[in-house]
């Protein structure tokens, strides 16, 4: 009902355990697609080194709010944003803030994989390239540790120089999230980026989603309830635009606040 | 209601019925039909490089094949001891078409990144639309543009060029290749799918690096099959050629001399009173027949480059 004054409820979970620092702190921010508005007034911290799912039915603005942190919502014309975003305390919606520069520390990996159509070498090495770096050496390795990272290694080892498109589309998702790795990002997003998968793929994605959050920070937004509870620490239920209840997972699944909350989680829509 | 569904079903079948044999019929004459239709065209093709290939043959019957090939001379009005080496026809050809690539290739590229990653909708809207209403302009009034405008335009930069000369031809070439080498290209590269520039621009690209290491390398293929076309219309154009170009067949590739191109040596014999069965009338089909092979090592280039450096998607 108090939608948006999830503030006292985030520090009641922080307080348990060590405070993480945040990476992201969005306050008081709006957007609407042309006049129709897809996220209200939405505070939301999200810690260090922890997966942080996002949940909710479809429309509900789950990845309008992801493509908000590294602003690649910003590529639909008719957006407008307010309020404001925070990366590690600096407002990434002030014109100063470079996108480039963000979408280098934010990466992101998308519901359907994408790979470029060049070699699994030159997918990976595409980022490091374009930033600067062109020691063959240097890339080589660059390529091998992401790829290890994105746990894929053992499987194209053998064959860095054939197209990413003869890969099976599990492999290409792990492809796109070792291309991601490349530039050493600090956050990484995802958007449902096991919906195209068969279950052994997701099953694959998931267990390096744990991995990686010992380095990297992890939004995923997820309309799997189940994907939801088994790897993330916090998660968020989004509904028509407004984030209804965020907490420690746990918390979430087995006892929600909010009625929306426990409505959606024990199926009753969406 | 149930009623009715039961008799439509009824009258479908009814129909079926009546019309299996007709079916049946037009089933099996449609491909014929269409197979009829594709080697109509593929004959007309194989008849037209046979008429070629006899003329061709009875040309060699008179004039050596070893100087029509080494014979750095083209002269076969002269009444006598004509020369009929191809080199100045083929120098001719190459650099006018090297000049009009020179300027299409560029400035056509540029336009269609323009279009395909930087216009907005309303832009693209209206610049389509004229680009291949330009493409559609007949040569002949890009033949006095090169004549009349560009030729003195030219004189001016470059004092001592001569009024026929290959540079203004070849620049007015390239003008007129421009919007099929942009048209083509831009729809080449808007085929590439939005998801891969998403994806590198979530990689922190700029609009350009995006543009040039992503979208223009997944297009390539299309890209160069624009380029082709465009060299191939170079070769082959006729009119702005025989009108600005000049008629000296020379070897030569300096661009602001006079050259000759081998179709406007065709023109220049159609059009003059060059008997049936003599050496000069059977020399257009030589010269036909090497014009004819050119465009099809382009070809053949073309397709093994867009092969070489197709990224499947
Ligand atoms: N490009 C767009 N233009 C206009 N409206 C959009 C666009 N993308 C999404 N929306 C609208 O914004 C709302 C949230 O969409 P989205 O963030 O994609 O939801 P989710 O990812 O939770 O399914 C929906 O109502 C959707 O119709
Ligand atoms: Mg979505």
């Amino acid at each position: 009902m108090i939608s948006t004054t999830n503030k006292n409820k985030q520090a009641e979970p922080n307080n348990k355990k060590l405070q993480k620092p945040n990476v992201f702190e969005a306050k008081g921010f709006n957007l609407w697609y042309g006049e129709d508005q897809a996220l209200k007034n939405i505070d939301f911290d999200i810690a260090e080194n922890n997966v942080t799912a996002i949940i909710g039915p479809s429309g509900c603005g789950k990845s309008t709010f992801l493509k908000s942190l590294n602003r690649m919502v910003e590529l639909v014309p008719t957006v407008k944003m307010a309020g404001e975003i925070q990366y590690r305390g600096k407002n990434i919606l002030s014109s100063k803030f470079g996108v480039e520069e963000l979408r280098t520390k934010v990466g992101m990996v998308f519901q359907k994989p994408n790979p470029f159509p060049k070699s699994i070498y030159e997918n990976v090495a595409y980022g490091p390239r374009i930033h600067g770096i062109r020691d063959k050496v240097t890339l080589d390795q660059i390529v091998e540790t992401s790829l290890k990272g994105a746990a894929i290694w053992d499987e194209v080892k053998d064959r860095l120089h054939e197209n990413a498109y003869g890969l099976s589309g599990g492999q290409q998702q792990r492809l796109c999230i070792a291309r991601c790795l490349a530039i050493e990002p600090d956050v990484i997003l995802m958007d449902e980026p096991t919906s195209a998968l068969d279950p052994i793929s997701t099953l694959k994605v998931e267990e390096l989603v744990q991995q990686l959050k010992q380095n990297f920070s992890i939004v995923i937004v997820t309309h799997n309830m189940q994907q939801a509870a088994r790897i993330s620490d916090k998660t968020a239920f989004f509904l028509s635009g407004e984030l209804v209840e965020y907490n420690d997972t746990d918390v979430i699944f087995s006892n929600p606040r909010d009625n929306r909350t426990e409505d959606y989680i024990t199926g009753r829509f969406g | 209601m149930q009623k009715d569904k039961v008799s439509i079903a009824k009258l479908i079948e009814d129909n079926k019925k009546k019309n299996r044999y007709k079916q049946g019929l037009i089933e099996k004459a449609v491909p014929i039909f269409l197979f009829i239709t594709a080697l109509i065209s593929i004959l007309t093709t194989i008849g037209i490089v046979f008429t070629l290939l006899f003329e061709t043959v009875t040309f060699f019957d008179r004039v050596k094949i070893l100087d029509f090939i080494t014979s750095k001379e083209w002269f076969p009005f002269f009444e006598q001891d004509p020369k009929f080496g191809i080199a100045p026809l083929i120098s001719g050809t190459l650099l006018i078409a090297l000049i009009a690539m020179l300027v299409a290739i560029p400035i056509g590229l540029a336009a269609a990144i323009y279009l395909s990653e930087y216009a907005s909708d309303n832009v693209r809207r209206v610049v389509k639309p004229i680009l291949e209403v330009l493409a559609g302009i007949p040569t002949i009034v890009y033949g006095f543009f090169a004549l009349t405008f560009v030729t003195p335009l030219l004189q001016k930069i470059i004092p001592g060029l001569s009024f026929f000369n290959a540079l203004s031809p070849g620049i007015v070439i390239g003008i007129m290749i421009i919007p099929m080498i942009a048209s083509l290209s831009e729809d080449a590269m808007s085929a590439v799918p939005r998801a891969m520039r998403e994806g590198a621009l979530a990689l922190g690209s700029t609009k350009l690096e995006v543009s040039l290491k992503v979208v223009l390398p997944a297009a390539l293929s299309g890209i160069i099959a624009s380029f082709v076309l465009g060299i191939s219309r170079a070769i082959g154009e006729t009119m702005i050629v025989t009108i600005a170009g000049g008629s000296s067949p020379n070897l030569t590739f300096n661009p602001t001399e006079a050259v000759q191109t081998m179709t406007a040596y065709i023109v220049q014999v159609s059009l003059g009173d060059a008997s049936f069965g003599s050496t000069i009338y059977y020399s257009i089909y030589a010269v036909g027949m090497t014009l004819f092979v050119f465009t099809l090592i382009m070809n053949l280039i073309a397709q093994f480059i867009s092969k070489r450096f197709r990224e499947e998607y």
